[in-house]
């Protein structure tokens, strides 16, 4: 066989079977049990960057700038 | 190290020289003198830094240095992309703007190539490598991997836009839609683009946050998809290692089915995955509200990707393709609608309980404007690549019409989001200059787009069936001239419709600058990395 028969027969059999198992499985892989907690908190991680992670409030902390003094970031 | 650079520069600049001087044609002569001046001013530049004390770079936080230049390269090839598609635009619709003076340089034919590339390479391009860059970063808490690597990137792509633009001006082209440049452009863009994902890659690798987020996911498609797409629609041989010209490995139907499988995957993987990568991060946070489902968007991303790829055939029906082919890029075609629905919806739905900021924040009205012409497209795509109406539409101004309502709303509208969302916060302002010069962008842009649409659907379905009208012996009723008669009036509302939208980009940029220079700065951006934990 020339070689564009072999590769239709494989693409058009086992190629196309395994590939479409794949694609189901990730749907399904979507919905397993505990994924809702784990992606709610994916989808929440964009947000992290704005919580203000500094819990100390003295004039020295390094921190603190981020507060009240006003500062050029360019 | 220094040294070696320095020896580097030299040699290029060198062989660019002599390259220059045995050139076969032009255009391969003025690139030689391109890198050669830039060869020669890097050659300059390192000499002055030998022996000198390095500037130290603080790499704690974020490398947001190629994104604020990337913001700006991405305004400013938009304006020049908008400008050249008004230009010709007029020349279609007034022929006398083909200068006699100009011809060779400046007609249609050669200004064409050079708005489609400046709009989607190197306007798109630009925007989805700043936002890929900020995005990564924030999502993984990392700074950008690689060091200068991201530089180089970035000027590299800038370097690649000048070739291939100054390329089309002087006729090197390898005539393949959205794949205009020559081997020596193809093999530059090849390095610089496996330089992106390494550095995207990367950064992913050292990310502090557990799960890479899904506008991560998108990014890496385009990336890594456009990478095989490029590598082999470009397999050519060049003629001469002195000439521009190339003979293309594929030939006939084999070489019209790789070209638009590229073709179609660019538009795929190019102008929708990687801009679906914006939308999954710049919707959410400017809406304030985590995206509105998270397993969707999962879902959204395996179906696009594993539908996308099979759809390049539909732009071959009733060529020497063979029937089943074309049949298979029909079907997922429109089986590709669900997904793109998927992802749209998604999107819409984010807003869900914060609908009123349409009203009130013109950069939501941005974006959803933007995702509104997204579900727009996609179901006037599909519906086109089915082959009955195909025979109607194909050729004609319609398809011009749907690439635009696709590539001035969804990727022009949700660009403009992200620029206007990233300018405050690159320079450290609370917010752009002027709130109502966006309302202005956002209606001059939607005018714009719907003049654009409406004309050429009105013109593509006229001249479709002008050139399939026949009378009663059988013989077409219309001449080819008669069709570019009738479409003149349609063409100058589209002429009208582009000039709106160009204004728009040009108040962008006012606006852009004004940011920069007096907005009111913002009391402590954080530009730390701050991970989950």
């Amino acid at each position: 066989m020339e070689t564009y028969s072999i590769f239709r027969q494989i693409a058009d059999s086992w190629v196309l079977l395994a590939m479409f198992v794949f694609f189901v499985s990730c749907i399904f892989w979507v919905y397993r049990p505990g994924a809702r907690t784990q992606y709610a908190e994916a989808a929440g991680s964009i947000f992290n960057e704005d919580k203000v992670t500094c819990t100390k409030n003295c004039a020295t902390c390094a921190c603190k700038t981020s507060l009240d003094v006003p500062h050029d970031n360019a | 190290m220094d040294y070696l650079k320095l020896a580097m520069f030299a040699v290029i600049a060198l062989l660019a020289a002599i390259a220059a001087n045995f050139g076969h044609d032009l255009a391969y002569s003025v690139h030689a003198i391109i890198i050669m001046l830039i060869a020669g001013g890097m050659f300059l530049w390192q000499l002055r830094q030998i022996d000198e004390e390095k500037p130290v770079v603080d790499t704690s936080g974020y490398m947001d240095g190629p994104v604020r230049f990337g913001v700006v390269a991405t305004a400013f090839w938009g304006v020049t992309g908008f400008l050249v598609g008004v230009f010709i635009a007029l020349q279609l619709a007034f022929p006398v703007l083909n200068f006699d003076w100009s011809e060779g340089y400046m007609n249609f034919g050669r200004l064409r190539p050079l708005h489609t590339s400046a709009v989607i390479f190197a306007f798109g391009g630009n925007a989805l490598i700043a936002t890929s860059f900020y995005v990564v970063q924030r999502t993984s808490a990392a700074r950008l991997w690689g060091g200068n690597l991201a530089w180089f990137v970035f000027w590299g792509y800038q370097l690649f836009i000048v070739l291939a633009a100054t390329g089309y001006l002087l006729g090197s082209t390898q005539s393949k839609e959205y794949a205009e440049p020559e081997w020596y452009i193809d093999i530059w863009l090849t390095i610089v683009w496996l330089c992106y994902l390494a550095v995207f890659v990367g950064t992913i690798l050292k990310r502090r946050e557990p799960h890479i987020y899904v506008a991560n996911w998108f990014y890496l498609a385009f990336i890594i998809t456009v990478a095989m797409l490029h590598v082999v629609n470009n397999l050519s041989v060049p003629v001469s290692i002195f000439g521009s010209k190339s003979v293309q490995v594929f030939s006939g139907v084999q070489d019209a089915m790789v070209q638009w499988w590229y073709g179609h995957n660019a538009v795929g993987f190019f102008l929708t995955a990687g801009f679906l990568g914006m939308m999954y991060y710049f919707v959410p946070k400017q809406a304030g509200r985590p995206i509105y489902s998270y397993k969707l968007s999962i879902i959204h991303f395996w179906a696009l990707i594993f539908l996308y790829i099979w759809a390049g055939p539909h732009h071959l029906h009733y060529t020497a393709l063979p029937d089943w082919a074309g049949t298979l890029g029909m079907v997922f075609s429109i089986v590709l609608w669900m997904p793109s629905w998927g992802g749209m919806i998604n999107g819409l739905m984010t807003l869900e309980g914060a609908w009123d900021k349409i009203r009130t924040d013109p950069i939501i009205r941005m974006f959803v404007a933007s995702l509104a012409f997204y579900g727009m497209s996609t179901f006037e795509g599909p519906m086109m690549s089915i082959r009955a109406v195909n025979s109607l539409s194909h050729y004609t101004d319609w398809t011009i019409g749907h690439v635009h309502s696709g590539a001035l709303g969804w990727n022009g509208l949700i660009t403009f989001g992200c620029l206007y969302f990233l300018t405050p916060k690159l320079w450290g302002r609370e917010r752009m200059y002027s709130i109502s010069a966006i309302n202005w962008h956002f209606w001059l842009a939607t005018i714009g787009i719907v003049l654009y649409a409406s004309s050429m659907w009105v013109t593509g379905i006229m001249e479709g069936l002008m050139w399939r009208e026949v009378d009663a012996n059988g013989f077409l009723v219309n001449s080819f001239a008669d069709t570019v008669a009738a479409k003149f009036p349609m063409y100058v509302v589209r002429a009208a419709g582009g000039g709106l939208y160009l204004i728009g980009g040009l108040i962008m940029v006012w606006n852009m600058w004004m940011t920069v220079r007096k907005a009111p700065a913002h009391l402590g951006a954080p530009n730390n990395a701050i991970p989950a934990e």
